[in-house]
C-alpha cells in the first residue's frame, strides 16, 4: 500500500480525488488554501476554479451538485460567514450531487481576525459534520462525507483546525472511483426555496437529521478508546483527541469523528461508567454544551399522555450524572497543546530556561520590492487616515508606515470609509483614503464601490493592483489573464469596471514611482468628486525578473535615515558608521529607497556577494 | 521507545519547511508513525519559522511543547534564543550562528543583543555551533544550510546516509543533487565531530 507524509490539505484533496469528485470551487484563505490548490495541482481530472469569492464558490458547486456531480468546496472559517448564505439554503434543498464543504478554522488566529469556532454553523444551518484528527482521517472522512451527503441527500461540513491542516502525518493512498455525474433533472420543489416549498424542505430535513443521528451513535468513526484507568472518561474531538493521548495515555476516551448530530445515547452510556468526564476541545464548549444538555435530561421516556396527565417525573435516579470539567479548567482562547494541557490540570511540565530580558521581535513585513512600499510611504507623508482591508497590505499598520486605521474584514475597507464620511462629512474626505486590494477589491469590494458612487461620496478609493492574491500564495483573480490552471482566461480590466460603474476619476500609477504615488493621491483626495487610483506594480513572487541591487554611496550618505522610511528589510542603518546599508542578496533593485534619499547617495551596482 | 522530538526554528526563506519535511519523509521511510507541524506563510514576509517533528512508534500531538524537544536546529542566533524553552532539560541545540536582524533592529529601533551565543552556550546542555554559511559555502552553495543542518543532526539519529540521500532526491531537482549531497555530508563530519 501506497504510503505518502501529507498535510491535512493534501490529504482532504486526495480524499476528494479517491471519491471521484468533478468539482472543486474555492477562494483562497489560510490554512484551507492548500486544498483547492492541490486538487489543481495534481488532480486534473476535478474541474477547478478559484472562485471570486466563498458565497461565489458555494454556489458554483451547489450548482454543479444539481447536476449530479460530486463536489467541493473548502474556506477557512471566516470564510464561511461570506458563503453563509447560500451553506444555509443548500440544507434546506441538498444534495443530488453529492457536496462536502471544507472549514478551516484557525485556533490561536496564526492568519486570521478571529478564532470563531464553525462547529456552531453545523447547528445552525442543520448539517452533519465530521471532525478528523489526523491526515489519514482527513482523507478517509472527505471520502465518508461525499458518501454520507448522497446517501441522506444533504451538505456535510468537515471540519479541519490550522493544525490539520497544515500539519504533516502518514497517509495510505487508494485508487480514484470513478462515479458518474447523476445528471441535471429539474426539480423545482427541490431548489426553489419560496416559503411553500420551504415549509416541506424544512420538515424533510428534520427528519434527515433523526436518521443521521441514528447513523451517529453507531458508526465506526464515534468510538470509544478503553482505557486502563477509570478515574475518569474524556470526551474529544478533532485535534484536541491527540493531546489527551499525550497527557492522559491511561484513560478511557470516546473519540467523536462526527460530532453532529450529537451522538446522545452513545455519550449517555460512556458517561454511565464514571463519576467524572472532562471534555477536552479548542476555544467554544461545543461538546460540553451538548454532553451537559445530553446528561441533564432523558426524555426518551415522555410521551404526551404522561404531559397532558401531569403524570410524575420519569425518575432520573438510575441516570449517571457525573461531574462534567470542561471550559472551567481547559482554555477558551487560543489553540491548546499537550504543554498547556497539563499546565491547566496542573501537572508537571519541564524546567525551561528563556532570555532575561524581551528579545526583538521579527514581525512580518513587506518583502524587498513590494509595490505596496511607496504606497503607504505616500499616505504616511500626506497624513492620511486610511480604512485598511486583508492582504498583505495589511501590513502598512506596520511600522515604519503606521499607515492604516483599521481593517475589519474582507471588502470592509471601502464601507468603512463610507461611514465615516458619512458622519464627518465632506471634510474628511480631504484626509483620508480606502485602501484594498484587487483580489480583496474583486472578492467584496465592488459593492462597497457601487454604494460610494450611489451616495454620492467624494471619497478616493486605492485599490493596489500587484496582478495576484498574495498572502495566500499568489493565487490568480478575474483581474489577471490567468486561471487555477494557469491556463489563459479573460481579465475584468479594473479601469473600465470602475468607470463603468460611473467614476469618472480613475487613474493607475506607477506603484514604484514615489512622486507619482504622492502626487495622485494628493490630488485626487483634494478633488470635489470621487476618484479611484490605481497603484500598479507586480509582486515580487508574479514578477521574479530582478534589476541590479542598489548600493550606497558612503561618501554621499548623511545618516539622515529617511531612507529607512521606506521599511525596506533590504536595507538598515550601520549606528556605527552612521550610513545606510543594503544587502545585495535581499534587495531586487526596485529603486524606491534612492527616490526618497535627497543626497543621491543610493545608487545601482550593489554586488552580490 | 520514546518519541524523538526535533524542533526547528529560524527565519522564513532559510529552507526550514524544506529541512523538516525531509525529516518526515526519512522518518516514514524508516517504518517509523511521524508527525510534523509548522506554522508558515508569514514566513515569506521575513517572520519567524518554526516547525516541529516527532517520530517514534505511535506519535499522537504534531506538537513539540516547553521543554520536549531532544534537538533543537536554530538557524538563526536570534530565533534560537527565541525558542530555548522548547529545549528539553537534556536536550541538544544545533546552531547556526548566523544573525538575520528583524526589521525593528535593520531600523534602528532596537538592538540585537550582543550576548546570545555566550548566553546559549551557558544555558543548553549541549551546544554546537556552526558557521553555516560559510560551512555550507564551502560545501558548494549557501542556498544548501538546511541540508548541512540535516547533517549534523543525522549524527544523532538513526537513520543512514543512504536513507537521507533517498528523501533528498524526492525534494531536490537533480541538478541540485550533488552540491546537496556535499552538505550533507560535511555537516555529518561537523556533528561527528562535535558529538566526539
Amino acid at each position: 500500500m501506497k504510503r505518502a507524509f501529507l498535510s491535512g490539505n493534501e490529504a482532504v484533496a486526495r480524499g476528494a480525488y479517491e471519491a471521484g469528485c468533478h468539482l472543486a470551487a474555492a477562494y483562497p484563505g489560510t490554512p484551507s488554501t492548500e486544498i483547492v490548490e492541490t486538487i489543481a495541482k495534481l488532480y486534473p481530472e476535478i474541474k477547478t476554479e478559484w472562485s471570486v469569492n466563498e458565497k461565489v464558490a458555494m454556489e458554483v458547486v451547489l450548482g454543479g451538485s444539481f447536476a449530479g456531480a460530486r463536489v467541493l468546496t473548502a474556506m477557512k472559517h471566516v470564510g464561511l460567514n461570506v458563503a453563509a448564505d447560500p451553506f444555509f439554503s443548500a440544507a434546506y434543498i441538498g444534495a443530488t450531487g453529492g457536496m462536502v464543504v471544507v472549514t478551516a478554522d484557525d485556533p490561536s488566529m496564526h492568519s486570521s481576525q478571529n478564532e470563531q469556532d464553525n462547529r456552531h454553523y453545523a447547528v445552525s444551518a442543520k448539517v452533519p459534520m465530521l471532525e478528523p484528527s489526523d491526515s489519514q482521517e482527513a482523507k478517509d472522512f472527505t471520502i465518508l462525507a461525499f458518501e454520507l451527503s448522497e446517501k441522506y441527500d444533504i451538505p456535510v461540513l468537515l471540519r479541519l483546525t490550522t493544525r490539520i491542516s497544515h500539519s504533516r502525518s502518514v497517509v495510505e493512498l487508494g485508487e480514484r472511483k470513478e462515479v458518474k455525474v447523476k445528471g441535471y433533472v429539474k426539480n423545482p420543489k427541490k431548489r426553489i426555496i419560496i416559503p411553500a416549498h420551504a415549509r416541506e424542505l424544512h420538515v424533510l430535513l428534520e427528519e434527515k437529521l433523526k436518521k443521521l443521528q441514528e447513523y451517529a451513535e453507531t458508526t465506526e468513526i464515534n468510538r470509544v478508546e478503553p482505557g486502563q484507568s477509570d478515574d475518569f472518561g474524556v470526551i474529544t474531538s478533532g485535534i484536541s483527541y491527540n493531546y489527551v493521548k499525550e497527557i492522559f495515555p491511561d484513560a478511557w476516551v470516546l473519540k467523536l469523528g462526527m460530532s453532529f448530530p450529537f451522538p446522545a445515547k452513545l455519550v449517555r452510556e460512556f458517561a454511565s461508567r464514571f463519576e467524572r468526564l472532562i471534555i477536552v476541545e479548542e476555544n467554544d464548549p461545543f461538546l460540553e454544551t451538548f454532553v451537559r444538555a445530553t446528561l441533564y435530561s432523558d426524555d426518551s421516556g415522555l410521551s404526551l399522555e404522561r404531559v397532558l396527565e401531569k403524570a410524575p417525573m420519569v425518575d432520573h435516579h438510575n441516570l449517571s450524572r457525573p461531574e462534567v470539567i470542561g471550559k472551567k479548567v481547559v482554555p477558551i482562547c487560543w489553540e491548546l497543546s499537550q504543554g498547556r494541557l497539563k499546565r491547566a490540570f496542573g501537572m508537571k511540565t519541564p524546567e525551561t530556561k528563556s532570555y532575561p530580558s524581551p528579545l526583538p521581535p521579527r514581525p512580518p513585513v513587506l518583502c524587498p520590492g513590494c509595490p505596496h512600499r511607496a504606497t503607504f510611504y505616500a499616505i504616511r507623508k500626506l497624513r492620511l487616515h486610511a480604512t485598511g482591508d486583508i492582504g498583505c497590505y495589511t501590513l502598512g499598520l506596520m511600522p515604519p508606515f503606521n499607515a492604516l486605521d483599521t481593517t475589519v474584514c474582507m471588502g470592509a475597507s471601502i464601507s468603512n470609509y463610507w461611514g465615516l464620511e458619512s458622519v464627518l462629512g465632506e471634510e474628511f474626505s480631504k484626509k483620508a483614503v480606502a485602501v484594498i486590494g484587487d483580489s480583496t477589491f474583486f472578492h467584496s469590494g465592488i459593492t462597497g464601490l457601487v454604494n460610494l458612487v450611489h451616495g454620492k461620496s467624494k471619497g478616493t478609493v486605492v485599490i493596489l493592483d500587484n496582478s495576484t492574491t498574495a498572502m495566500t500564495g499568489h493565487q490568480p483573480h478575474p483581474g489577471i489573464d490567468r486561471d487555477a490552471r494557469g491556463e489563459p482566461a479573460p481579465k475584468v480590466e479594473l479601469e473600465e469596471l470602475c468607470k463603468g460603474v460611473g467614476i469618472r476619476r480613475v487613474r493607475r500609477v506607477d506603484a514604484f514611482n514615489v512622486k507619482e504615488v504622492v502626487e495622485a493621491l494628493k490630488e485626487e483626495v483634494n478633488a470635489d468628486e470621487i476618484s479611484v487610483v490605481i497603484p500598479t506594480g507586480k509582486c515580487v513572487f508574479v514578477d521574479k525578473t530582478r534589476k541590479s541591487p542598489m548600493r550606497v554611496d558612503e561618501s554621499k550618505c548623511t545618516g539622515c535615515k529617511v531612507c529607512t522610511l521606506a521599511g525596506c528589510p533590504a536595507l538598515s542603518f550601520d549606528k556605527k558608521k552612521n550610513v545606510a546599508k543594503i544587502d545585495p542578496l535581499l534587495c531586487t533593485g526596485c529603486t524606491v529607497c534612492a527616490q526618497l534619499c535627497r543626497e543621491n547617495a543610493i545608487v545601482e551596482g550593489g554586488e552580490e556577494s | 521507545m520514546k518519541t524523538v522530538n526535533v524542533f526547528f526554528c529560524g527565519v522564513g526563506g532559510q529552507g526550514i519547511i524544506t529541512a523538516s519535511d525531509l525529516l518526515g519523509i526519512v522518518a516514514m521511510k524508516s517504518g517509523y508513525d511521524v508527525k510534523k507541524s509548522e506554522v508558515h506563510g508569514m514566513a515569506q514576509r521575513g517572520g519567524s519559522v518554526i516547525s516541529a517533528v516527532r517520530f517514534g512508534e505511535k506519535v499522537y500531538s504534531p506538537l513539540i511543547s516547553e521543554g520536549e524537544a531532544d534537538y533543537v536546529l536554530a538557524f538563526e542566533l536570534l530565533e534560537g534564543a527565541r525558542n530555548l524553552q522548547y529545549l528539553s532539560p537534556e536536550g541538544t541545540m544545533i546552531l547556526n550562528t548566523q544573525k538575520i536582524p528583524p526589521l525593528p533592529v535593520l531600523t534602528g529601533d532596537a538592538e540585537y543583543p550582543e550576548d546570545l551565543e555566550e548566553f546559549l552556550k551557558r544555558e543548553t546542555p549541549k551546544l554546537i555551533p556552526v558557521d553555516g554559511i560559510k560551512e555550507a559555502k564551502e560545501a558548494g552553495n549557501p542556498r544548501t544550510l538546511n541540508v548541512l543542518m540535516l547533517g549534523i543532526l543525522s549524527v544523532f539519529l538513526p537513520f543512514g546516509e543512504e536513507e537521507w540521500l533517498e528523501a533528498i532526491k524526492e525534494r531536490v531537482p537533480s541538478k541540485y543533487l550533488e552540491v546537496n549531497a556535499k552538505a550533507f555530508s560535511r555537516g555529518k563530519e561537523i556533528g561527528e565531530r562535535a558529538r566526539g
